[in-house]
């Protein structure tokens, strides 16, 4: 019996050298030359000795912490409902979170134009409270983008938790009840610790979506509000400044890469894992 | 269950089922808003709206003043249909060849296949511009679907995997003894039990095809309109309620697919 998957493989993987790797390749060279072609550090020095840029950079990563954050605060009771929930529960369970995850990013996002515009449910609602003078928009500032953020993320993190908690069995955490554990107790000593992997990968899916989601930034965050997306499609479409595009896309590449990085072995860590 | 009176179970239940609750809320609400929105009667983006009418949809089919969003709907379907036969044809052989290669082979090629999915959409649209641009090409309908294809390739590719790398190879085997080549025995045996994967990856790939921004926006020539440009387009210089209307119909179709995916697929899958 001798079979061969290679033939199989071939197309796909002539693809992805020639569509993926190579590409990646050819941006990483672009990044160390000059307009003319001779290799320079130059589009790097520019970059880091350019206080906008730096501060672009540093607030894309600020943003992808804080919706990171955000999603992981509200993740975590829906899990938990999971947990608890019946088989017919989880169904729906699992039904709503697909729900939101499939339908347009730009779709939720003009939802979310809606819910917080100055003719929307929120503004007339501080209105009628007396909290607010006159409706007003709530858009257009970091915080609303970050709420906006968490929302359109948030299936990417919900998804891989159940996934670990669908495959898991309840002994662990029925055994810690007949010790005499309360259901803190249990929640922070077997649950979490189980969950941990999931939200490990949710994590870095849902940093990489919020770090790059180009129409969500640009409308829920306004004109002001600049982050990596806007600022490289600016050098590129506008300035055709590619070089130095390169150079962005690159650090943007390295800084995300280092912090998945960095999130994987924070999880691997024994006064992480080791519980369970 | 023994304790259930002890305050701390109280607040316990109080933060899984209330704020759980809330949680789910916070997370469908949006989905739903949009599809109410796109009811109004009135001229504006007022929620809760003042009426209910089909307004704007019949704005939204009628040709005389929707004329390029119907070109910008179709060149999306067209690039979505194109990708998601583009790795079908790819991606599914590929997902059945990792599993028949040798143990430390198939562990070097299977990150190469899933890269893309990590890495930011972003970044591979400026390098798939770049290097397009050396190799002579300039950006077209062509490209976008290529890139798309590269991009969303690995979901494919990842829904495939998770069946054939539970296949019974006992199947191939009797196949390979009756003296079926492989490539037969490929068609006949293998990929029929690959369908569930294919449908999954291909309802995946048509969703981020049709959603997707970040590659298009780079490899996509100005003739080339898509609709989540398009809409990106009328959302920041109008407001246009048409958006609410375009923003009904998507969701009514993944609440339709996902509806009869979960009456087809669920019973299977508990046995």
């Amino acid at each position: 019996m001798n079979r061969n998957g290679l033939p199989f493989l071939l197309p796909m993987l002539a693809l992805s050298l020639a569509g993926f790797v190579l590409p990646l390749a050819l941006l990483g060279v672009f990044s160390f030359v000059d307009t003319s072609g001779s290799p320079t550090l130059a589009n790097y020095q520019r970059l880091f000795a350019d206080p906008f840029v730096l501060s672009v950079l540093v607030d894309t990563i600020a943003l992808g912490f804080k919706v990171v954050a955000l999603t992981t605060l509200i993740a975590l009771p829906i899990t938990l409902l999971y947990w608890h929930a019946s088989p017919a529960l989880r169904r729906v369970i699992v039904f709503l979170t697909l729900l939101p995850m499939l339908t347009s990013n730009v779709v939720r996002t003009f939802a979310w134009i809606v819910i917080l515009g100055r003719q929307g449910p929120i503004s007339q609602a501080l209105v009628e409270l007396g909290l607010a003078p006159a409706p007003r928009s709530l858009l257009f500032n970091e915080t609303a983008l970050v709420v906006v953020l968490a929302q359109i993320e948030l299936p990417l993190l919900v998804l891989p938790v159940m996934a670990v908690i669908a495959r898991s069995d309840g002994a662990l955490s029925a055994a810690a009840q007949t010790l005499g554990a309360g259901p803190w107790r249990i929640l922070v000593t077997v649950l979490l610790p189980m969950m941990a992997p999931g939200f490990l990968a949710g994590w870095v899916l849902v940093f990489a979506g919020a770090t790059t989601s180009y129409v969500t930034q640009s409308v829920i965050g306004g004109a002001r509000l600049i982050y990596l997306p806007q600022f490289v499609y600016r050098e590129v479409g506008v300035l055709f400044q590619w070089p130095s595009a390169a150079a962005v896309a690159f650090v943007l590449l390295a800084a995300t890469s280092l912090i998945m990085l960095a999130m994987t072995a924070a999880a691997r860590h024994p006064r992480l894992a080791g519980h369970a | 269950m023994l304790e259930a009176h002890r305050p701390s179970d109280w607040a316990y239940r109080l933060f899984v089922y209330g704020v759980g609750g809330l949680a789910i809320l916070f997370m469908v609400a949006p989905v739903a808003v949009g599809l109410a929105m796109s009811f109004t009667s009135g001229q504006t983006l007022k929620f809760p709206p003042d009426g209910f009418s089909l307004r704007w949809y019949q704005a939204l089919l009628d040709p005389a003043q929707s004329a390029p969003i119907h070109t910008a709907i179709s060149h999306s379907l067209q690039i979505a249909v194109l990708a998601v036969i583009g790795t079908v044809l790819l991606a599914a052989p590929a997902a059945y060849g990792v599993t028949r290669l040798k143990p430390a082979a198939s562990a070097a090629v299977e990150p190469l296949m899933l890269a893309p999915l990590v890495l930011p959409s972003l970044v591979y649209g400026l390098a798939a511009l770049i290097a397009s641009g050396r190799a002579g090409l300039s950006p077209s309908f062509g490209l976008v679907v290529v890139g798309h294809i590269v991009v969303f390739g690995p979901l494919m590719y990842r829904a495939c995997a998770a069946i054939t790398q539970r296949l019974d190879p006992s199947l191939e085997e009797a196949s390979a003894l009756l003296g079926v080549s492989q490539f037969k025995t490929f068609l006949r045996v293998t990929l029929p039990l690959m369908l569930p994967g294919i449908f999954a990856g291909m309802f995946l790939v048509f969703m981020q095809s049709l959603d997707n921004v970040s590659v298009t926006l780079f490899l996509a020539d100005p003739r080339t309109t898509v609709l989540p440009l398009r809409m990106f387009q009328m959302i920041e210089e109008s407001l246009d309620v048409r958006v609410a209307a375009i923003s009904g119909l998507l969701i009514g179709t993944v609440f339709l697919c996902l509806l009869v995916s979960w009456r087809v697929l669920e019973p299977r899958r508990q046995h």
